[in-house]
């Protein structure tokens, strides 16, 4: 599809850019794993959960630019937007901590994940329910390998356990965040362009407390929760995060392969 | 790096419906069902199969390399064996 067929709407730009932003930069930390996994064949599952994700966040950042009517490219907004101006939620900037760390966020990542998908398939907005079609599949699989692992480590040795169930409460605070609203989403879901992130609670929860249940592993109960990235407010990871992911891209502007 | 290495897995993938399972390599898992799941990470990423078997490599017996003459070499000098000694008349099809 052309940009010139694209209608321009800055709400569903901007709807698009949280959706991209969630799956760029958790396509660059679950990358970080290759060639550190515990087995190689992890790192190949790990590399390729993250070119799932890398994949997503181009159709997805590639449409916000046509949809704001900016005209920016993938990779104008990958490379050169600043910390403030990215619309990720914070729980996917957070440093991967080891493998049970790692597995928890890819867990309750992906368990969003496909909640929201399976709904946005149905978008009054074709691009949207488009993209949504494609990565359902991944994020399917993503889920159910990541539960998979979530249950070996939480009921399989003590050790494992201690460290799964460390992993969860270090993401927790951070988990609530996947399902706020704002008057952005509300207007588009009414319109049914948007999922409502506050409808994905339920849902999300529900597969995620089975796979708890059978991994014996408890549900954090943090004493505060964070938030703001849909605002553009990060967390001091971001600026190291975003260097990484920049630093070559600025430094030779419109290099090739 | 763990310091005990998961077993040896043997995988074979179906390229499609009507073709039989081929070898393609091994890997390492923990248990079978892991064994699945890095099979379609390790050996399906370019589309290549539609059916994945995977077999603990230890499960497998195998003819020993000592044993090659003895088991192989015999069948070379057998012709008898091919079905070359046969004419097919004219007009058979489905052959």
């Amino acid at each position: 599809m052309s940009s010139s067929e694209i209608a321009v709407d800055t709400r569903v730009g901007e709807y698009a850019l949280r959706l991209g932003d969630d799956a760029l930069v958790l396509a660059q930390r679950t990358g970080e794993w290759i060639a550190s996994a515990p087995e190689l064949e992890e790192d190949l599952a790990l590399g390729n959960l993250a070119l799932d994700l890398l994949g997503q966040a181009r159709s997805l950042l590639t449409y916000a630019g046509q949809a704001d009517g900016s005209g920016r490219s993938e990779d104008d907004l990958a490379y050169f937007r600043d910390e403030r101006e990215f619309r990720n939620c914070q729980l996917v900037e957070l440093p991967s901590g080891d493998f049970g760390a790692t597995m928890a966020r890819l867990f309750v990542f992906a368990s969003y994940q496909y909640e929201l998908y399976s709904r946005l398939v149905d978008s009054a907005d074709q691009t949207l329910a488009a993209i949504a079609a494609k990565a359902l599949k991944e994020v399917a699989y993503h889920r159910d390998h990541t539960g998979a692992w979530v249950i070996r480590l939480g009921d399989g040795t003590e050790e494992s356990h201690r460290r799964m169930q460390a992993g969860l409460d270090t993401i927790w605070p951070y988990v609530r965040e996947l399902f706020e609203s704002d008057d952005l989403v509300t207007e588009l879901a009414a319109a049914g362009i948007a999922v409502d992130p506050a409808d994905l609670d339920g849902p999300t929860m529900t597969h995620v407390r089975a796979v708890f249940l059978e991994a014996t592993l408890d549900e954090p109960e943090p004493a505060s929760h964070h938030s703001g990235g849909r605002r553009g407010i990060h967390t001091e990871q971001m600026g190291y995060l975003l260097a990484e992911l920049q630093h070559l891209a600025r430094s030779h502007p419109g290099a090739q392969w | 790096m763990s310091t005990t290495s998961w077993p040896l897995w043997e995988v074979f993938v179906r390229a499609r419906r009507g073709l039989s399972h081929v070898h393609v390599g091994s890997l390492h898992a923990p248990d079978a069902a892991m064994a699945l799941r890095n099979a379609r990470d390790v050996y399906t990423r370019r589309g290549e199969g539609v059916s994945i078997w995977v077999i603990p490599a230890d499960q497998i017996a195998a003819s020993s390399p000592d044993e090659k003459d003895a088991y192989f070499d015999p069948a070379d000098d057998k012709v008898y064996r091919h079905p070359t000694f046969y004419h097919v008349p004219d007009g058979v099809e489905h052959l």
